[in-house]
Order: C-alpha cells, then structure tokens, then sequence
C-alpha cells in the first residue's frame, strides 16, 4: 500500500448525483471508496483499484465513472447528445447467460 | 468498464431533473442502467424501443429513457403495450411494472398478455412493496412481512411471480436481482430478444418503505441479503436446504410465435387466398 505506484485507472464521483447510499463503499472488494462526512462518497485508495466495475455497474445514481488511466477522453459525467449508434463496446454484451441470442436482426442507426 | 456511466447518460434525457427522484440505495436506478446497457448491447436505436410504465416509483424510469415512451395508468401498462405490438409489430416494447402494479390492480393483464403470447418485454421490478403509495402490501409482500398495512405482519400468502407467469403460460420467465447486475444484464437482454411474451422478474430493495420496517438498517444491509439470499437456479436446485433461499435465471424458454406475428400470418393467408386480409 506504502509502494507508490501510478493508479492503473481513475474513479470519478459526481458528488452532485451521489446521494450517499454507500453501495459502493460497502462492495467494493478493494476499500478504495468511503462515505466522507458530507455524506458523500469518496474515492480514498485509487491505486488499489481493480477496475472491477462493482460501483459503477451498481450505482444507482450513475455517479462514478471508473476508466483506465490511459483512456481517450473523460468520461465525466457530462451529458452528452448522443445517438444510438456509440462507439463504446457494448457493456455486459459478454454477461453471463446469454451470447448465441443477444444478437439483434436490427442494423444499428447510422 | 470503463465508459458505462457515459454511455448511460447517452439514453437519458437531458431535461429531466438530475439525481433521479428515487431514494437513496434505491435498486430501481440500478435496473434503469441495465435497462439501457442491455438495449445499447443488443444495438437497437433508440426510435425502436417503447418502454410502457405504470404508475408506481419504478414507472418513473420512463420518464427518463430516451426512447418513444408512455407514462400509462395504474395497471394498465400492459394494456397499451399490447396496443402497440400489434399496430407497430416493429416497434420493441418494453413494460415497467411495479409489483402491486402488475400483480395487484394489472394481475389480470398479465396473466392475459401471457396467454396470449403479445410480443413485449414485461419487466416486473419487485420491491415487495407499494412504494409510491407509502409503504402498503402488495401481492409478493413476503408472509410475515411488516408494511404499514399489516402492521403485525402479512397474514397472507403471497404470489411467486415466476411461478405465475410460467402458469399463464409465459414464452421466457426469468428472475434477477440488483446485486446481480451483471446477470441481470445478461437476462434482459435475451428476453428482449426473443420472441413473445416474456417476463424479467427483478428484485429490488426498497428500504424507505420495506427495509425501515422489517430489521434492515440501511439500505447497504438489504444489498447484502440479496447476495446472501438469492442464488443461482442451477445452484438453487442442488441445495439440500432451500428454506430461505431464492432461485434467480432463467426458468422457462419456448419459442412459440408471438401474437403480432400469428395475425401477420394470418393476413398473410387471407390475402394469399385473395380475401379481404391486405
Ligand atoms: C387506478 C389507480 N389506483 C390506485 C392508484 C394509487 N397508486 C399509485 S402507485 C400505487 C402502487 C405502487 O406500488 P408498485 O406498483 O409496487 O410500485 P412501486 O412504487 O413499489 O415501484 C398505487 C396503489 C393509482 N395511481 N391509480
Ligand atoms: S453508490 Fe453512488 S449514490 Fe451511492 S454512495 Fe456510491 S456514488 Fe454515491
Ligand atoms: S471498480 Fe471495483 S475496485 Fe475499483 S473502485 Fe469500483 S468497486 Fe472498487
Ligand atoms: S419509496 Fe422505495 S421504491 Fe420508491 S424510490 Fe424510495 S426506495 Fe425506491
């Protein structure tokens, strides 16, 4: 933990969206976030992060944004005009259960 | 991991006042993210999608998706989706039901929209409990259970959804949960996908009007019960001890054609046959 490392990943939290339930801080498998005195939470420990998503697929109020130290552009919260066509790769596509019936006949708006 | 929240706020209309009205800790925010993962993951536009809410806390995701949405009466929900199908059979209709909302006053929709096979996604997001209203039973109270309509505890037995939609004859039943939102992701995106009617069960905490009442201490706490109660079918169905646990996944996939597609046919027929069908 002393070991200064550069973090691998960021974790943002947008403190105006977050109201203080501490799902994040209690799942996170790492203790990188905790609820400050605010009532808010906070990231404590970046470096320790495994970008394990835990807190950003279960954020109910989209107030984190975890992504690679590395990444092109911020992924801050921001909102942005988008279309259904995004570049992203589809998030959860590889979740559990399915892969042969996720796919859509539908082509993707251009 | 990395661009979910952004990607998120691509579905969400911008207008809408930010936080989300919900509780703090309430799951409901959860299954709009996966909600709107599972339709970027199957790449359907965002003109494609109808999302049918009824009234109740979870009827407010409607509001916020970006997509041709209807915020629909009380119950009704179900109603107008099956309205939509069969005038837009192009469209993917996708409804948001409350537990009291599609058991108690829209029960008899559901087991109907069931049967008959209509082509829409119906997302049943059980809280166990009349949120909206302040906190009164519902059918999947659990028995026991204290809500502010049974103050000395639910006397009556309630519904398994499941168990329900499988018996109305449902073409896909699938149960999930907010802390398994990955899972969760994974079944919504084959009910969405699939043809008829099917029904995504997703269990969800409600800790202003359920937990405060029955021993939780914050909403932290009933996130832990799902992960301590809740398993997977597979697992589920090996376990010497049941008592307590919940099954979650997949419990029934047919692929009988849906409604929409059966009066398709049929049109079809009758204009083959040069008759009044086209
Ligand atoms: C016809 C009609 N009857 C009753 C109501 C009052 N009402 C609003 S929401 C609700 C129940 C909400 O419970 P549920 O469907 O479980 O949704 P939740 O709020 O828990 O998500 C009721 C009874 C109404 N709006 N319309
Ligand atoms: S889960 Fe989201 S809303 Fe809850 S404390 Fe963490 S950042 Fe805030
Ligand atoms: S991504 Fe995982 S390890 Fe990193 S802060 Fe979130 S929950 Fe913790
Ligand atoms: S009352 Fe319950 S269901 Fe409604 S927003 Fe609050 S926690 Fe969520």
């Amino acid at each position: 933990m002393t070991a200064k490392r550069k973090p691998l990943y960021t974790v943002v939290i947008y403190p105006d969206w977050c109201k203080g339930c501490g799902i994040c801080a209690a799942f996170c498998p790492k203790k990188v976030l905790r609820i400050d005195h605010q009532g808010k939470a906070r990231v404590d420990r970046e470096d320790e992060c495994i970008n394990c998503g835990f807190c950003e697929l279960h954020c109910p109020d989209f107030a984190i944004v975890v992504r690679p130290r590395n990444g092109m552009g911020s992924s801050f919260p921001e909102p942005i005009p988008g279309t259904a066509a995004t570049p992203c790769a589809p998030p959860g596509a590889a979740a559990s259960p399915p892969s042969e019936a996720a796919q859509s006949p539908e082509p993707k708006k251009a | 991991m990395a661009e979910v929240t952004q990607l998120i706020h691509q579905y969400l209309r911008h207008n809408k006042k930010f936080p989300l009205v919900f509780c703090p800790g309430c799951g409901i925010g959860i299954v709009l993210g996966s909600l709107v993962r599972s339709v970027h993951a199957l790449g359907i536009p965002k003109d494609d999608m109808a999302v049918v809410a009824g009234i109740g806390c979870s009827g407010r995701i409607a509001a916020y998706v970006d997509f041709n949405t209807v915020h629909a009466t009380h119950g009704r929900a179900l109603t107008l989706s099956t309205g939509i199908k069969m005038a837009s059979p192009h469209l993917r209709v996708l409804t948001v039901m409350g537990d009291g909302d599609a058991l108690s006053i829209g029960g008899n929709h559901l087991i109907h929209a069931a049967r008959r096979n209509i082509g829409v996604t119906a997302l049943v997001v059980n809280n166990f409990i009349y949120g909206m209203t302040g906190g009164q039973c519902s059918p999947t109270t659990p028995f026991g259970s204290y809500t502010h309509t049974s103050p000395q505890g639910q006397m009556e037995k309630s519904f398994d959804v499941v168990e329900m939609a499988r018996a109305a004859g449902a073409n896909g039943v699938y149960r999930g949960t907010v802390f398994h939102a990955k899972a969760l992701d994974g079944l919504l995106q084959r009910a969405m996908s699939r043809p008829g009617f099917n029904l995504v069960e997703v269990l969800t905490p409600c800790f202003t009007q359920y937990g405060r009442g029955n021993k939780f201490r914050s909403p932290v706490e009933m996130f832990q019960w799902l992960k301590d109660h809740v398993v997977p079918r597979e697992v589920y169905d090996k376990l010497d001890d049941k008592a307590g646990k919940i099954p979650m996944g997949i419990f029934v996939e047919n692929d009988e054609p849906g409604l929409e597609q059966r009066h398709a046919a049929m049109r079809q027929a009758l204009a083959d046959k040069g008759g009044a069908g086209s």
